[in-house]
């Protein structure tokens, strides 16, 4: 518990020397210029072609579903590989290793899956 | 954060210096990035402004303060000024979580007409039992400042190099996730602390019923995990973002991605969050694989005695046998962010399509043979006998 108040405190901090640095920064700087050229979108020289937000390939929303599900799936054997000592002590080592296995199993199959259906290709 | 007023003073100041250190090594890190890709290509670098350059840094800063304050018109305003600080977020608290050096013990003292202490100070900005878990959870929140930073510029390399960045970010904290499986199979803990002082003494494992001491290797993570090392190693160039890994700020195609908008203060703050990523990764390879803070074959009570003995009271001891200690974490630190710095001026680009098929297709499966190689190792040791 008091860790979590010094993470808050930490957080806090940071947050108020960069939002503080940029507000001093601001106040020293020359004051901005603006000119329609100055102000347009950075295209190389060239007459911008299109401002901000075209269409987003599907891909990039694919990529963020697969590492909502592989994600989920590694964060649970965090648990369980901190007490595979203890159980193995308690002689419920193979028990809990072959259950691993299983949801190994299960995650092997659904990456092959994945990379069957050519869900990960890029090119 | 503690009892009484002196323990929360302290470790507040604490917490502030450790931050402020992040902070200031950055200046020195691009220093040296400066300097040693210069080295690498044949050049000078950076060598007018003062001794070796070094005032350079100063030079630089004075620049960054005092440059014009522009901002796009047409951007998102509030997000646009909030990215940079959020990207300063992850690094700093990740860092503060990684002990620099041993603990610091306070002996009782009188102040004010009043007996304070003992006390005890961990060498580090706060103590969490979840460490890994804590590091991961915060260093993946690093997407959020480069996707905010793209989608407020509304500029099309900006919002195509902040989507690159994060998709790469998160298909790469698969293989990080599953590479640390093994070593926390293997020292069955979470806590940075335990791991480090499991990792002292000589080599010495169980094999097959009988102890094995390997007397001339120190007891470091990486003889157990030499895979698991390598893995964490390349998927953290990804995670930071660096060569042969940046493709995000892929110049030929995407002009400087997400901070293509970006000047003076503001885009020097992406470089504090960058540089202070690099310094967690190389601070974790250093805490789970090569020892942490101690140094090979030498007991740090021998040193704390031995200062005693010299007419150091027990407090002073303390306080040296950290602070040389701590020197020894940031020497192991700086030979890894020189690697860092070595490998992007030695190593070129990866093409997009090639990134994601080593993430997923390379890293991830080797990462899992990885863990179960290790679960099944450490049941057989540990249940022989």
């Amino acid at each position: 518990m008091t860790s979590l108040v010094a993470i808050l405190i930490l957080a806090l901090f940071v947050v108020a020397f960069g939002a503080g640095l940029l507000f001093l920064v601001s106040l020293v700087g020359p004051k901005p210029k603006y000119s329609s050229l100055k102000d347009s979108t950075y295209e190389c020289g060239l007459p911008v072609q299109e401002t901000g937000h075209s269409k987003i390939p599907v891909k990039f929303y694919l990529t963020a579903i697969l590492f909502i599900l592989f994600d989920i799936e590694i964060i649970f054997m965090y648990p369980w590989a901190v007490s595979f000592t203890e159980f193995i002590e308690q002689g419920m080592g193979l028990h809990v290793l072959l259950s691993m296995g299983f949801f190994l199993f299960v995650f092997i199959f659904g990456l092959v899956w994945e990379i069957k259906s050519r869900a990960l290709e890029w090119n | 954060m503690g009892s009484d007023a002196f323990e929360i003073a302290i470790n507040l100041v604490k917490m502030i210096v450790i931050f402020l250190l992040m902070v200031q090594l950055v200046p020195l890190l691009v220093w040296i990035e400066r300097r040693g890709s210069a080295f690498i290509q044949n050049r000078f670098g950076p060598n007018r402004v003062g001794p070796l350059g070094l005032t350079q840094l100063l030079a630089d800063a004075v620049k960054f303060i005092f440059k014009e304050e522009f901002i796009p018109s047409r951007s998102r305003k509030f997000l646009f000024y909030a990215a940079p600080v959020m990207s300063l977020i992850p690094g700093a608290l990740a860092f503060g979580s990684i002990p620099l050096s041993l603990p610091i013990n306070v002996e009782a003292f009188e102040m004010f007409g009043q007996t304070w202490g003992p006390y005890r100070f961990a060498f580090q900005s706060f103590e969490i039992g979840v460490g890994i878990v804590f590091v991961l959870g915060i260093s993946s929140l690093g997407a959020y400042g480069m996707l905010t930073a793209g989608w407020a510029s509304v500029n099309k390399y900006s919002i195509f190099g902040a989507l690159r960045a994060s998709a790469q970010m998160i298909s790469y904290e698969l293989a990080l996730g599953l590479s640390l499986v093994g070593i926390i199979l293997i020292y069955g803990t979470f806590d940075f602390s335990v791991m480090i002082s499991e990792q002292t003494g000589p080599l010495s494992f169980m094999w097959f019923g009988s102890e094995v001491v390997i007397p001339f290797l120190p007891n470091w993570g990486i003889f157990y995990q030499p895979l698991g090392a390598l893995l964490l190693f390349i998927t953290m160039f990804a995670e930071t973002n660096r060569a042969p890994f940046d493709l995000p700020e892929a110049e030929a195609e995407l002009v400087a991605g997400y901070h293509t908008e970006y000047g003076g203060l503001k885009m020097n703050m992406f470089y504090i969050g960058e540089y202070g990523h690099m310094m967690v990764a190389s601070a974790l390879m250093t805490t789970f694989y090569f020892g942490g803070y101690h140094l090979p074959f030498v007991d740090p009570d021998t040193v704390n005695t031995a200062l005693m003995y010299n007419g150091y009271s027990a407090t002073m001891a303390s306080v040296l046998t950290a602070l040389t200690f701590h020197l020894v974490f940031f020497a192991k630190l700086f030979l890894f962010l020189w690697i860092f710095i070595w490998v992007r001026w030695t190593l070129p680009r990866f093409r997009y399509d090639q990134l994601m098929d080593l993430g997923w297709k390379k890293l991830l499966p080797w990462a899992l043979a990885n863990t179960m190689v290790t679960a099944v190792v450490v049941f057989l040791m540990r249940s022989w006998s």
